[in-house]
């Protein structure tokens, strides 16, 4: 049962700020038992029991489109089984499908674009949090926002004339002189490839992942930071202790960026060449999960070819669920080891 | 902390101060860089044929001039609003109750769950809204279409408002039980007002996502070359437009298509200024 | 502020609740991509002179079969006909046959991207199999010098491109392809979507254009409306009856005159490779699907009177947007099956 008052612990100041040490420490409250709000009143029972339905409604739709999805996918389940994850063959004339080359092209397209994206948002999270003066923080943010309303259908369109051409005649060359020896630096000169994806889909998940984890940093109380440049820190060190108390907030903001990379079509099918190939080098085309979908669903003329195309959805909401499991495992063990 | 000269830590400590800043203000002109440069290739390819006729008319064939997409733009705010209503205050409502009441195996489930949702491909979103909605009403409409954006809209919205409302410091939540008011309402009159500088991020987000996606759509809206308000009927939208429009070979309709995106871009923004000034407040956290 | 809030959501929900009826009727039809400047076309024109509103969007053949066997849309259009299963599938869902009525003619044709090697370029049926089944990988290949003695061609890769997403176009020209090469219609075969051997995918003609039209060495097939709006060199085919041929109108309705004679009654049939001195081998119809029994006899009427128009007037409009009319038997042939729709 939690008290009333602040618990003193070795870190008394951290638990009056409001931060989350932790993914789950609930908040401080009367009435709340380890986040099990009890309800004292008519006006709580009521209140816990619509925000409950509505979070069950949530949950309901997932497993809506889950339940949909297997349906979708019976005759190719039944057709091929376990095999489906690793062939990599797909023929729609001779009726025989696997999906292998679209597991690892959705796989590698959303890491690369996090691994682009996640230190540049963090970045700019951090100047807007703290390093820039109020009449530049809301145009700038308003700016990176804007990134959002641009619609899948024009990256894609932008990245086929404009970003293309770059990588085939600017970044892939200097990749392969300098880093060439390094195989996943080297590839087709097509200029369509999984980096092509990549930085699209970075570009597109860029104001998620930066917006939240301004959001979370700005509401760190400034307690924190006069705390600490009282005691002598720079301003970077200061930084790097409002990040700690940020984490959480800022996990959350990269799994929802995740996300999004994961079931990005348009965008990515228009640059990363539509090849069903599987290849260790970022400048060879490849083929995605949501790619595949889009391009062969209006046209999938048999009854086969649709149940593996739903499968291929079916594998991604995997492939969803184990990705996120996976952020979550390291983000809880990252956090733990902060925590005293 | 190293023994040694003080003065020698110091220099590097501030060499590192000065490293990481310059890094932080370099990547916040390496993000914007792509909004001016994309922004820009809109506006150079579509400014030509934004007109007056653009945003009165409905669209014509090809090689006739006057060809405007007035439908399209009273479907998408049709059903990005419509999806909008239906979708915001069911991920809002999760969010509140993920936050506080949300410490258990059931939340964390649907925790969890909403992140996957907005993983899911906007393609497959737009398939299960076809089966739910469309085959069981027997055509298409703007109704589906406007179920399939709500869908797309939760999980950002649910994610944001949960980590927004953790963020609300218990001090807040301490002084207004210790007056007297009820768990209830001060969740609702105390809380969440603090917190909805954030909540807005996500809610914004979400309308930004689900006003430029196509691929849903598609299978529920279907779209629709005439006028048309009803949730009823087939209704007509910009991305569709730019998607059916871009794929064309006639550069008549090829640059309609880039004027519809310029638009497009233009109307979001115009929704995020409105929102932000709505819901501005001096009392708000990150505000100060 | 709260105010203004609640004025608008009351709007809202206003609209959502007034369902506003249009005063025209409107009939809503879906599918191929191909098709769809000329079909906005003519429903534009019926509509001003008729008053009805044909609302048509493309979603993409295998969407526009979808939907028609759902029962979901008035009428659907396909680059590919059905095959008897899935007319099997209509009638027993719908309680319908399915009636195919070819409304225009389309031409594939292959595109490349050669600088200052200049256009019309000669091309063979075994040439271009081999091309795209990987066996001739450079421009300068003997095979293909051959056939272009006045032609510079590079010692350069080939980058051949193919769609990425399904397509009457790809259906087309894997038929033509299965038509001439025995070795691909083994390996390979025929369909909307196919095991590519190589190549890159683009999505739609206009992606595959795009990707001709950036990369230098490239090959692809497109219909032609997208080479000429893009300035593109197409080539020249050999025909089968060995003369090499462009896609022009004439030569595309010479192919369909030639297939015209064999023309089954139900008006299926692929028109690759057509016989004739003068036929382009690479193309094919478009078709409407309309249901025999239409559920909705006053929506069968227009129909029925739409397709008169657009097999008698609306062909008038074919040649501006690059597509081919109808030769005089196919038209009298839809003529015909028009009254086959049943009205009572």
């Amino acid at each position: 049962m939690q008290t009333y008052l602040p618990r003193k612990t070795s870190e008394g100041s951290r638990q009056q700020t409001g931060g989350r040490d932790q993914l789950s420490e609930p908040p401080v409250v009367v009435f709340t038992q380890n986040g099990k709000g009890k309800a004292r009143n008519v006006g709580d029972l009521v209140f816990k029991n619509l925000t409950l339905f509505f979070a069950a409604v949530v949950f309901s739709l997932v497993f809506l489109m889950a339940y949909e999805m297997y349906k979708g996918s019976n005759l190719s389940i039944a057709k091929f089984g376990w095999k489906f994850l690793w062939t990599s063959v797909w023929d729609p004339v001779r009726g025989d499908f696997g999906a292998l080359p679209y597991v690892y092209g959705t796989i590698v397209s959303s890491l690369v674009a996090l691994a682009i994206a996640l230190p540049l948002s963090v970045g700019v999270a951090i100047f807007l949090a703290e390093l820039s003066p109020d009449w530049l923080e809301k145009p700038v943010s308003f700016l990176v926002e804007l990134l959002a309303a641009i619609p899948s259908i024009v990256y894609g369109i932008w990245g086929m004339f404009v970003l293309v051409p770059i990588v085939r005649s600017s970044i892939g060359p200097f990749l392969t002189k300098y880093l060439g020896f390094i195989p996943l630096f080297t590839g087709a000169p097509y200029g369509f490839s999984m980096l092509a994806a990549g930085i699209i889909l970075a570009i597109m998940i860029l104001p998620i992942i930066t917006s939240i984890s301004r959001d979370v940093m700005a509401a760190i109380p400034n307690a924190q930071r006069e705390a600490a440049l009282a005691l002598g820190a720079t301003k970077w060190e200061t930084t790097k202790i409002v990040l700690s108390n940020a984490k959480s907030g800022i996990a959350g903001a990269t799994l929802l960026g995740l996300g999004r990379a994961l079931g990005e079509t348009m965008a990515v099918t228009l640059v990363i060449g539509n090849i069903s190939r599987i290849s260790i080098h970022l400048l060879d085309p490849g083929y995605s999960m949501a790619s595949v979908i889009a391009n062969e669903f209006t046209e999938a003329t048999s009854d086969l070819y649709l149940s593996s195309l739903i499968e291929v959805g079916l594998l991604l909401f995997g492939v969803t669920i184990i990705l996120n499991a996976i952020a979550r495992v390291i983000v809880w063990s990252v956090t733990k080891r902060f925590a005293s | 902390m190293t023994k040694g000269s003080n003065a020698g830590v110091d220099r590097w400590r501030k060499f590192k101060n000065a490293f990481m800043i310059g890094l932080s203000v370099l990547s916040a002109l390496v993000v914007i860089a792509p909004l001016f440069v994309i922004f820009g290739y809109t506006l150079s390819r579509g400014i030509g044929s934004v007109n007056l006729d653009f945003f009165i008319h409905m669209p014509k064939p090809v090689g006739e001039t006057g060809g405007g997409m007035a439908n399209a733009i009273v479907g998408s705010l049709m059903m990005v609003g419509i999806g909008g209503l239906i979708g915001l205050p069911i991920g809002i409502i999760a969010g509140v109750y993920l936050a506080e009441f949300g410490k258990n195996p059931f939340g964390a489930a649907v925790r969890f769950m909403s992140d996957v949702l907005s993983g899911i491909p906007s393609i497959v979103v737009g398939i299960v809204a076809y089966v739910i909605v469309v085959i069981p009403m027997k055509h298409f409409s703007g109704f589906a279409g406007s179920v399939a954006l709500a869908i797309l809209m939760i999980p950002t919205v649910t994610r944001t408002t949960e980590e927004m409302i953790l963020l609300v410091p218990h001090s807040l939540r301490e002084a207004s039980l210790a007056l007297g008011v009820p768990s209830w309402k001060t969740t609702i009159r105390v809380i969440l007002p603090v917190a909805t500088k954030g909540i807005t991020t996500g809610v914004l987000l979400a309308i930004a996502r689900a006003a430029g996606e196509t691929a849903p759509l598609l299978f529920t809206a279907l779209g629709n070359r005439f006028w048309s308000t009803s949730l009823n009927q087939p209704m007509a939208s910009l991305t569709v437009f730019i998607y059916d429009y871009s794929k064309a070979p006639f550069t008549d309709w090829n640059n309609q298509a880039w004027a519809a995106a310029f638009v497009l871009i233009c109307i979001v923004f115009l929704v995020n200024i409105l929102f932000r000034l709505v819901t501005r407040s001096r009392y708000g956290i990150g505000n100060t | 502020m709260k105010r203004t809030l609640s004025i608008i959501v009351g709007l809202a929900f206003a609209m959502l609740l007034h369902d506003s009826t249009i005063a025209q009727t409107q009939l809503n039809g879906a599918g191929a991509t191909f098709p769809y400047p000329i079909y906005s076309k003519w429903f534009d024109v019926y509509s001003k002179e008729h008053g009805v509103n044909f609302n048509y969007q493309s979603i993409g053949s295998g969407g526009g079969i979808k939907q028609v066997t759902e029962g979901t849309v008035d009428f659907g259009a396909s680059d590919a006909f059905l095959n008897e299963d899935q007319m099997k599938e209509i009638s027993d869902k719908q309680h319908s046959h399915i009636l195919h009525f070819p409304t225009v003619m389309g031409a594939v044709v292959l595109t490349y991207n050669l600088p200052g090697v200049g256009s019309d370029m000669h091309m063979t049926p075994e040439v271009l199999a081999d091309i795209y089944l990987g066996k001739i990988t450079k421009w300068n290949d003997e095979k293909i010098a051959s056939l272009n003695p006045s032609m510079k061609l590079p010692d350069e890769a080939i980058l051949v491109a193919h769609r990425s997403d399904g397509s009457g176009t790809t259906n087309i020209f894997t038929n033509y392809l299965s038509k001439v090469s025995p070795e691909w219609k083994e390996k390979i075969g025929q369909g909307t979507s196919v095991n590519w051997p190589v190549g890159l995918g683009g999505k739609g003609n206009e992606g595959v254009t795009g990707v001709v039209k950036q990369s230098e060495g490239g090959f692809g097939y497109v219909e032609i409306a997208y080479a000429i709006q893009n300035h593109m060199p197409y080539c020249l085919l050999k025909n089968s009856a060995g003369k090499f041929v462009g896609p022009t109108l004439d030569a595309l309705s010479a192919a369909a005159a030639g297939a015209a004679a064999h023309m089954p009654k139900d008006l299926r049939v692929m028109i690759t490779n057509s016989p004739g001195a003068k036929a382009y081998p690479i193309c094919g119809f478009t078709w409407l699907l309309i249901y025999q029994s239409p559920k909705d006899k006053k929506k069968g009427k227009e129909i029925a009177d739409f397709l008169h128009w657009a097999f008698t007037k609306g062909q008038d409009y074919c040649n501006e947007l690059y597509y081919g009319r109808l030769p005089k038997q196919v038209q009298q042939l839809d003529l015909k099956q028009i009254s086959m729709i049943h009205l009572k």
